[in-house]
């Protein structure tokens, strides 16, 4: 039985748009290879040497570089998709995979968009009211605010939060315009500073205030869904090493939380998708602390670490994907989970200052071991370019335990030579080998101390 | 008064120039920022004194090591 016998009834699409670039493009290609679609690629000058563009069926060139001048330009996507005859788009993630409008464009020109429908991607984006939609359907969540009108509404929900709590923007993501406040004292400034960075940078400028959670754990679930009703979960993700709130290191299972616990939760978000009738893939992301769990966001989209999920159930993502937008339907046996895997995310930027770094990548030998799989959309000779994100390589290894994945991942990433670009490396190898982290002690500030740690040694 | 250029740590573009030519600034003071790969990244000045010259404009390319700025201390 191969996987994409698990999604029964499915149609199949003549040609699909791949809106992306990087590891997630090259992804997507051979998926579509895979299930006998045939796939077109957009490129920018910097990304022609890209091997996805070459494995394509079709690419076409962008004509600018930045992201707004091209993977962003959503009139230029869209006269490719027509001028190649596609009857599909796929968004991958980040870029124009959350984006309501592009989604409604896609449909509204005869195409399938690979995701769910724009209402979800709308009513999702705005982070108030996902967390009133989920908390309304019985999802648990932290105490928090409404949209924030004026300050004596926010000193007034302020006090029914306490104290520390968290201005964030309704409108965004990443981390980016989040304030933690310690005192009412220091409200009115930080909703001022959140403000001014939330109207630079998200269409929707609106605040809400949130309990801060003291060294959480991220965890987040899985969720597939057909367009006939049906959702089921497949698992949890545990996400908790990030830097400037971004993932670094990613694994399923999460260690150390009661199974029993973690599985009531992705039930309950599969039930609550199922009761909406959410469609196509769904990551439900919480935070977790002390046996207490609180919902956070919904991601619409395939996400940057779905490998991890992958390796430990064996179903293929992004082919489901695809076929439940074909009409495709979910198995009707729940799915089960064995081993563990683990993801580390290596980026083109300096292990101690975190300083992003471009070149050529005179090197760049990718390991071929046993239990250890390389999602990458760069190769050798390629160049690393200012313009995008600093993702070089997503290595995930599998393993029987957790111990045996982490060896894995160790072993793969000594075994992987950079050269031309500095990487992250070593700090990868850091946190891997970190008492805390073979333990299952983990947390989201874990990176920042260790980064602590290493500061104090001279350099040389 | 020594001259001390200001380099950029990284290759990207310049994304705002808060100092102008003649501001007094502080060791650890943000001159501009930077962006590349998707990040912010602020240019400190490198220790007190006066801005003597900014090299560089909104929306330029600049180069890791580049001189984007000079300042007197």
């Amino acid at each position: 039985m191969t996987n994409d016998q698990s999604v029964s009834g499915r149609g199949a699409f003549k040609k699909i748009l791949i809106a992306n670039r990087g590891a997630i493009a090259a992804r997507i290609v051979r998926a579509c290879r895979e299930l006998g679609m045939p796939s077109v690629v957009v490129y920018t000058s910097v990304d022609a040497m890209a091997p996805y563009v070459a494995n394509a069926d079709e690419a076409y060139p962008l004509t600018g570089l930045r992201p707004n001048d091209s993977y962003l330009d959503q009139d230029q996507l869209m006269s490719i998709a027509e001028l190649s005859k596609a009857d599909a788009v796929h968004p991958g993630y980040g870029f124009l995979s959350e984006n309501a409008t592009f989604a409604q464009r896609v449909i509204d020109a005869g195409m399938h968009f690979i995701g769910p429908a724009p209402a979800w991607l709308d009513r999702m984006g705005d982070k108030v009211n996902a967390r009133r939609l989920m908390a309304q359907q019985g999802m648990p969540t932290f105490a928090g605010s409404d949209l924030i009108t004026d300050v004596d509404s926010a000193r007034e929900a302020a006090q029914r939060i306490g104290f520390p709590l968290v201005v964030k923007p309704s409108g965004g993501g990443g981390g980016m315009g989040m304030q933690v406040v310690a005192h009412m004292g220091d409200l009115e400034t930080a909703l001022a500073q959140a403000q001014a960075v939330a109207d630079a940078a998200f269409a929707n400028g609106g605040l809400y205030l949130e309990r801060w959670i003291e060294k959480p754990r991220h965890i987040e679930y899985q969720i597939l869904a057909d367009e006939h009703g049906n959702a089921m979960h497949l698992f949890e993700r545990e996400c908790s090493v990030q830097r400037r709130h971004q993932k670094l290191i990613e694994e399923s299972p999460a260690p150390g939380i009661d199974t029993a616990v973690l599985r009531e939760q992705a039930q309950r978000g599969a039930d609550i998708c199922a009761q909406l009738g959410y469609n196509n893939l769904g990551t439900m992301e919480t935070l977790y602390s002390d046996g207490d769990s609180g919902f956070l966001e919904m991601n619409t989209r395939i996400q940057v670490e779905h490998g991890v999920t992958e390796e430990v159930t064996g179903i293929d993502l992004v082919q489901q994907q695809i076929l439940l937008s074909a009409g495709g339907s979910l198995p009707e046996q729940p799915p089960s989970m064995k081993g563990h895997a683990i993801e580390v995310r290596v980026y083109a930027e300096d292990a101690q200052s975190l300083m992003p770094s471009t070149g050529l990548l005179r090197t760049f030998s990718v390991p071929e071991l046993f239990g250890v799989r390389v999602e990458t959309g760069y190769q050798q000779g390629q160049e690393v370019s200012p313009y995008y994100d600093a993702l070089l390589a997503k290595i995930i290894a599998t393993g029987n335990t957790r111990e045996q994945a982490i060896g894995r991942a160790v072993v793969a990433l000594q075994a992987f030579t950079i050269e031309g670009v500095r990487t992250n490396a070593a700090l990868l190898l850091r946190v891997l080998k970190a008492p805390d982290f073979l333990q299952g002690n983990i947390d989201t500030g874990m990176v920042e101390r260790l980064l602590r740690q290493g500061a104090r040694i001279p350099a040389l | 008064m020594a001259k001390q250029d200001v380099e950029s740590e990284v290759t990207g573009n310049v994304w705002k120039v808060l100092k102008n030519a003649g501001d007094s600034v502080a060791e650890g003071e943000v001159i501009m920022i930077l962006e590349s790969m998707k990040m912010e990244i602020p240019v400190e000045a490198p220790s007190d004194g006066t801005v003597a010259s900014i090299l560089v404009e909104p929306e330029d390319q600049v180069e890791e090591d580049q001189v984007v700025a000079v300042i007197e201390t």
